[in-house]
C-alpha cells in the first residue's frame, strides 16, 4: 500500500518531532518515517528532514542506497527539505568539503567569523539558533496564512547560497541576509525548522500537505497572458 | 533579527514535575505534558526539562513524557538529568527531545561530549556547567553544585565548545535559588569567551533581572523557573518588559 507522505530517514536525528507535526495538520494522512526507496518512490509527498553534519548526511544516504530516489522524488512531486535536508540539495558544501545531491545549483557555507557581530559591535554566535524572522521574498501556496517577517525556529551554522536567484522563496538577517528558503516547481526547502516553530511552522506543513504543484501551473496555462 | 529566547525549566522526578507550577485552572499541577502545553500557549521559546529522578528503575519515565510533550507540542524541548553514555542521548532524541543537556557526566568523561556531537550534531548538544565564585575565579561543580572540580569555569567552557558542544546552560550556584539576578560578571565572562550561545541561568527574581542577563550579561536566552511556576510572572509580561527595554523578542 502506498502511503501519502513519506518522511526520509537516514539517521540523522530526531524524525519524531517532523512526523507527529505532520500527523497534527494532516491527521486522515498515512505519514510513515522509512529508509525504504520503495516506499519512498511511491509516496505521495516526501519530507526530507536532517540534523547533523554534512559529510554524515551525505554517507548516510549513500549508505542506505537513497540518493536516487531522493533526486527522482524531488524531480517529480511535492517535495519539503527541512534544514540539512536543504542544504544537501544543492552542489557542495563548505563542512568537511563535501559534494552533495547537486539537485539545486549553488553551493553551501559557513557563518564566517569576521562577519558575526551586530551594528553595536556585539558578538553573534554560532550556531545561529532561536527564532529569527523570515520575509518571504516571493508569494508562494507554502507562505500562505503566514504574515511576512514571521519567526521560526532556526538552529545551524551554515546556510545556502543559490546560484539562482529565482529560486530563492524567503531570507532571513544574521547579520547579513542570507538564503532561509527556496523554491522550484515542487520543491520547498527551508533551513529552518518548521516542526519546532509552533502555530507558523504547522501552518507551513500544512500547507505543504496540501500543495498541489501542478494547480498553479495549469491556472497559469488557462488564463493566459496573465502569469506570463 | 534573532530573538533572545525566555526558557522556563521543569524539574521532573518519578514522571512528575515538581517545585509546583501555578496557573489558573490548572487542572494538575504535576502534569508535565499540561504545563508544557501552557508555558507553548504562554509564548515560552523553549522548553528545558531536568531530570532529577534519583532511582534508577524510573529514569525511563523521562522518556514518555518527551514522547507524549513532543506529539503536542512544537517548540524545541531540551532535556538533562542522567545522561551518562551516547545511549542515553539517542533514545531521548528518539523520544522527541531537540537538545540533549550534560552536565555531571562531561565532568567525568568529556569524550562523551565528542562522541555525542560527532553522532548526532553539535545543534543538540548543550552542556550544562554549574559554577561557584572561589577566589578570584569561577570554579565547575559537579552532582548538582555538590561536588568542586577544581576546573575554571571558562577554561572549562572553551573545552566543551572545543568538543562540539552547541550551547552551553550556565549557572551560577552562588544565585541558585537567591532571586537576586544572575552573576552576570561569570555570564558575560563566558559568552565572552566563547563562540556558541549562553544560557543564563540561577538567581532571576525579577523581570529586570532578565533584562540584566541579555544587555548586562550578554546571554543569547535565559532560563528561569520559580518565577514563572509561581504565576509571579508570565512569560508573556516578561517579554513585553524586554522588548521596552531594547531587547528583540518573539512576541
Amino acid at each position: 500500500m502506498s502511503v501519502d507522505i513519506a518522511v526520509i530517514d537516514y539517521g540523522m536525528g530526531n524524525l519524531r518531532s517532523v512526523s507527529k507535526a505532520i500527523e497534527h495538520v494532516a491527521p486522515a494522512a498515512s505519514v510513515v518515517v522509512t529508509s525504504d526507496p520503495a516506499v519512498i518512490a511511491a509516496a505521495g509527498r516526501v519530507v526530507f528532514p536532517g540534523q547533523g553534519a554534512a559529510p554524515d548526511c551525505m554517507r548516510e544516504i549513500d549508505a542506505r542506497g537513497l540518493r536516487q530516489v531522493i533526486v527522482d522524488a524531488a524531480r517529480s512531486k511535492p517535495f519539503l527539505g527541512i534544514c540539512m535536508g536543504m542544504q544537501v540539495l544543492f552542489d557542495h558544501s563548505e563542512e568537511g568539503d563535501t559534494a552533495c545531491l547537486g539537485i539545486l545549483p549553488g553551493t553551501v557555507q559557513r557563518f564566517p567569523h569576521e562577519a558575526m557581530h551586530d551594528e553595536a559591535g556585539n558578538k553573534l554566535k554560532v550556531p545561529h539558533m532561536g527564532w529569527n524572522n523570515v520575509h518571504q521574498a516571493i508569494p508562494h501556496p507554502l507562505w500562505v496564512g503566514i504574515e511576512e517577517g514571521a519567526r521560526f525556529y532556526f538552529v545551524h551554522s551554515y546556510f545556502v547560497q543559490p546560484a539562482s536567484p529565482e529560486v530563492i522563496a524567503g531570507f532571513s538577517h544574521y547579520p547579513f541576509p542570507f538564503t532561509c528558503a527556496v523554491a522550484t516547481a515542487n520543491i520547498f526547502a527551508v533551513q529552518f525548522h518548521p516542526e519546532k516553530s509552533q502555530n507558523d511552522g504547522l501552518t507551513l506543513l500544512g500547507n505543504f500537505v496540501t500543495w498541489n504543484p501542478g494547480a498553479s501551473e495549469t491556472a497559469c496555462d488557462m488564463s493566459g497572458a496573465a502569469c506570463a | 533579527m534573532l530573538a533572545k529566547r525566555i526558557i522556563p525549566c521543569l524539574d521532573v522526578t518519578n514522571g512528575r514535575v515538581v517545585k509546583g507550577v501555578n496557573f489558573v485552572e490548572l487542572k494538575d499541577a504535576g502534569d508535565p505534558v499540561e504545563i508544557a502545553r501552557r508555558y507553548n500557549e504562554a509564548g515560552a521559546d523553549e522548553l528545558t526539562f531536568l531530570d532529577i529522578t534519583a532511582s534508577s528503575d524510573n529514569r525511563d519515565l523521562i522518556l514518555h513524557i518527551i514522547e507524549a510533550v513532543a506529539s503536542e507540542v512544537f517548540i524545541p524541548l531540551t532535556v538533562g538529568g542522567g545522561v551518562r553514555a551516547v545511549g542515553d542521548v539517542q533514545r531521548l532524541l528518539n523520544a522527541g527531545a531537540d537538545k540533549i543537556s550534560i552536565n555531571t557526566s562531561a565532568i567525568a568523561n568529556p569524550q562523551l561530549v565528542k562522541d555525542a556531537a560527532d553522532r548526532y550534531g553539535s545543534q543538540c548538544i548543550v552542556v550544562a556547567i554549574d559554577a561557584k565564585r572561589v577566589g578570584d575565579h569561577w570554579e565547575v561543580f559537579s552532582h548538582g553544585g555538590r561536588n568542586a572540580t577544581g576546573l575554571d569555569a571558562i577554561t572549562w567552557a572553551k573545552k566543551m565548545e572545543s568538543l562540539g558542544a552547541g550551547e552551553l546552560l550556565l549557572t551560577s550556584m552562588d544565585r541558585d535559588g537567591t532571586k537576586s539576578g544572575f552573576d552576570l560578571e561569570l555570564t558575560r565572562a563566558i559568552s565572552d569567551a566563547v563562540d556558541i550561545p549562553i544560557i543564563a541561568s540561577g538567581g532571576v527574581g525579577n523581570l529586570q533581572h532578565l533584562v540584566d542577563g541579555v544587555k548586562e550579561g550578554r546571554a543569547d536566552a535565559v532560563l528561569a523557573a520559580s518565577i514563572f511556576h509561581f504565576g509571579e510572572y508570565g512569560i508573556d509580561e516578561a517579554k513585553r518588559y524586554m522588548k521596552q527595554h531594547g531587547i528583540e523578542v518573539r512576541l
